[in-house]
């Protein structure tokens, strides 16, 4: 099972410009320059192949911060 | 010219409807049985296809259990199958897949279902020689990935583009026979195959803001395409792709 600090290095890892430092498990992404609608379908897929579950697109509209969706995608498992 | 004049009439017509339990097809099933057609609908859920049958109006139609990827099925659905004078190739499955995890498992996956199936369907049916003279076979194909490259649709866009190029050989090859063969080009269309996916239902909101006619299509909009072609109105169409999507293509 990934911890949430590994799951924030690979939600981090779907983004170009931004400084993957300035990820963290409390950012709230939807605020990030960066964030688009293609890095959210980079994001489910991401999640469908590491932890073989299949977020919604409102299960990435409902969470604030990357801890929020980390729990959403424990809550899959 | 009385009030039973129309040029659209499926009567006297055998047509066999795949992916028959939901969706675009079984909105065509229901419609061409109501255009006088006798419907034969395959699917692979009896239940919903038990459905789909009992919604049938007339007489004579019946249905078949098949998983169209498997080819002992594909077989048996054929074998069962007397004459027909109409296919509409309506299975069919979706996927949201940015390119870098697009890998080869998810193009085989959509493949199967959206392109291998169909055509061997059409191929054994026109080997077996089940399809009369002057017969019409539609494809349900897409504007994606023919007029339309969404994010994310690379893997179902692929699909449906190599259906419509296949569509094109079978249309020329097979004028021999007098057998036309088309598609018909959805965008968006209110099914279950676009809900609860990727796409956020905020999402498809903003994205029907895009359609010049400020909806997304209905199953019953694809289908009356579908009898066009299907019906003797079309009889000099073949090759075509009917692109059915509220102006989104524009």
């Amino acid at each position: 099972m990934k911890t949430l600090e590994e799951f924030v290095s690979l939600f981090a890892e779907q983004f170009d410009e931004t400084d993957p430092n300035e990820i963290t498990a409390n950012t709230e992404f939807h605020d990030l320059d960066e964030w688009s609608s293609l890095i959210g379908l980079s994001v489910i897929a991401m999640v469908d192949e590491e932890f073989e579950v299949a977020l919604k697109g409102d299960d990435m509209r409902s969470s604030i911060t990357v801890e929020d969706l980390y729990n959403k995608v424990l809550a899959h498992l | 010219m009385g009030v039973s004049y129309n040029p659209f009439s499926l009567e006297g017509k055998t047509v066999l409807v795949t992916g028959a339990s939901s969706g675009i097809g079984q909105e065509t099933a229901i419609q061409c049985s109501k255009m006088g057609a006798k419907v034969i609908v395959t699917a692979r859920n009896e239940d919903r296809l038990k459905e789909t049958l009992s919604q049938l109006e007339g007489e004579g139609h019946s249905m078949f259990i098949a998983e169209l990827t498997q080819q002992e099925e594909l077989e048996k659905l054929v074998g069962s199958i007397n004459v027909l004078n109409g296919v509409v190739l309506c299975a069919g499955k979706g996927m949201t897949s940015p390119f870098p995890f697009s890998t080869r498992g998810k193009y085989d996956s959509i493949f199967e279902v959206n392109f291998f199936a169909p055509i061997e369907l059409l191929r054994l049916l026109v080997k077996k020689k089940k399809l009369e003279k002057d017969s019409s076979v539609v494809f349900v194909s897409s504007i994606g990935g023919v007029d339309s490259f969404q994010m994310g649709n690379g893997v179902y866009g692929a699909s449906k583009a190599a259906l419509n190029s296949m569509m094109k050989f079978c249309a020329k090859e097979l004028a021999a026979k007098k057998i036309r063969v088309n598609t018909v080009n959805p965008g968006m269309v209110n099914t279950k195959l676009i809900q609860g996916g990727a796409i956020s239902e905020e999402q498809h909101k903003m994205d029907m803001e895009k359609y010049p006619l400020k909806r997304y299509g209905e199953p019953e909009d694809i289908a009356y395409g579908i009898i066009y072609l299907l019906s003797d109105a079309s009889s000099w169409v073949t090759g075509h792709s009917l692109v059915i999507d509220g102006g989104v293509t524009i």
